[in-house]
């Protein structure tokens, strides 16, 4: 089974209700254990894109296969399976902890997929453990630092033992030195990761492979290296290094 | 037992004054049967309902504030589990806790953002902006729910929240709960029982 990619999408298209075209006909295949950074302007169908791996959005057209896994978001039992194999780590944090302790909030997801007593608390534990945020168990959410309910929203979906980790916007709002300990979490994971961002340095720091999702197809997927020296396929994109940043 | 200053209940109590205020005026004011208490005239209808609106404000408003200094909220919602309010409701109030911090939050910023350019709120011509102001709070709490929710859909959820850990209640902790309704019952029992 191990070569069965944790990521496969095909032919994915979609519409919103209004009529809003937002992609195109999407191809991307991501292996097991693969970081790839998911690159793209503002308006590209990032979010979309993500929406459609879990079943939030459901597929009209073409399909998103996750470890081999047909999403079927008519399939009421398959979009457990496939939220529990698919964490989702949404931009604010605030969004994410609704419950009133770090603690509970980590609970939530292996609750759901049925874990109860001794064997929920131990996930609920390992997850913060692996975030650095261990000590903070009993604490409400609203009393931690931003970078500190980053980390704990990693650990939401961390407890669930996802197959493939979808982060939106990972380093935004970050201190210099919180953006740094993310990223040494996030390699730290033996998990497959997709990053959804702008921050291409830091794009550049943890995936090996990038793709560009640019007016709601793929247009770009390479060696993150190389798409972040090809400055003309940047700036078609809207996509711009910091200035002074070079990978050469 | 639950060792509050005299003085903070008494702060606290105050809260109660504008909802009382004419409570206190209906002995003056009204019709019937008058007598004098200390050269004051006062109706006696107007007394008796005076008195009890007081009487019973001020235990209500001293029960809350007694609960409200010693119990956690997150101790009050769980209680509210224990006691079979719907499960809706104890949700709907632990949202409520967990969001009007950051709503508060948000509300401040837009006010700071506010006086920043130069507004001050002085009086009623300067209600629209306030009202302008309270819709967009509104909407991009909303918003926010919606996000939330899409957030709980993703790790899975199907409509219910694992309950919160409850500790056990001991005898003893209900004996002391249960003093007083049950003092107050046997008080408006026997005055029942006399005719009074």
């Amino acid at each position: 089974m191990s070569n069965v990619p944790s990521l496969q999408i095909t032919e994915l298209a979609f519409a919103y209700p209004d009529g809003n075209q937002a992609l195109y006909g999407v191809n991307l295949t991501i292996q097991k254990g693969e970081r790839v950074a998911l690159l793209g302007p503002n308006g590209a169908g990032k979010t979309t894109l993500v929406m459609h791996m879990n079943g939030i959005h459901p597929t009209m057209q073409g399909e998103v296969r996750i470890s081999g896994e047909l999403v079927d978001s008519k399939n009421k039992e398959s979009l457990k399976a496939i939220r529990s194999k698919v964490g989702i780590v949404f931009q604010d944090p605030d969004d994410q902890l609704f419950m009133p302790t770090v603690g509970e909030d980590v609970a939530f997801g292996p609750y759901n997929m049925g874990l109860r007593g001794q064997a929920l608390d131990k996930v609920v534990q390992e997850a913060l453990a692996q975030v650095g945020m261990l000590d903070f168990i009993d604490r409400p959410p609203h009393h931690l630092s931003f970078g500190q309910r980053r980390r704990v929203a990693v650990a939401t979906v961390l407890a669930m033992k996802p197959e493939i980790l979808v982060l939106d916007e990972p380093s935004s709002n970050l201190d210099p030195a919180s953006r740094r300990e993310l990223a040494d979490i996030l390699r730290s994971l033996d998990i497959t990761i997709v990053m959804v961002t702008h921050d291409l340095p830091y794009a550049f720091e943890l995936c090996e492979r990038s793709v560009i999702l640019s007016g709601g197809i793929i247009v770009a997927d390479n060696k993150t290296g190389q798409i972040l020296n090809d400055e003309k396929l940047l700036k078609s994109h809207r996509l711009e290094l910091p200035v002074g940043f070079s990978f050469k | 037992m639950s060792k509050i200053p005299l003085l903070l209940l008494f702060k606290r109590a105050l809260i109660e004054i504008p909802f009382v205020f004419f409570a206190i005026l209906m002995p003056f004011f009204g019709e019937g049967e008058k007598f004098s208490i200390f050269g004051v005239m006062v109706y006696r209808d107007g007394l008796l309902a005076g008195t009890s609106i007081v009487v019973k404000g001020t235990l209500g408003v001293l029960a809350a504030v007694i609960l409200s200094t010693t119990t956690t909220a997150r101790e009050i919602l769980r209680g509210l589990e224990k006691l079979k309010l719907p499960i809706i409701m104890v949700q709907i109030a632990s949202f409520m806790l967990r969001y009007i911090n950051v709503i508060s939050d948000e509300m401040e910023r837009m006010k700071v953002a506010r006086e920043s350019r130069g507004f001050i709120a002085t009086g009623i011509k300067h209600w629209k902006v306030l009202a302008t102001a309270a819709a967009a709070l509104f909407i991009r709490s909303y918003e926010r729910g919606e996000r939330v929710h899409l957030a709980m859909l993703s790790r899975g959820f199907d409509g219910a929240l694992p309950s919160l850990d409850t500790h056990p209640v001991t005898t003893r902790q209900w004996v002391t709960a249960l003093s007083i309704p049950g003092l107050a019952l046997t008080a408006s029992i026997t005055a029942l029982l006399i005719g009074w």
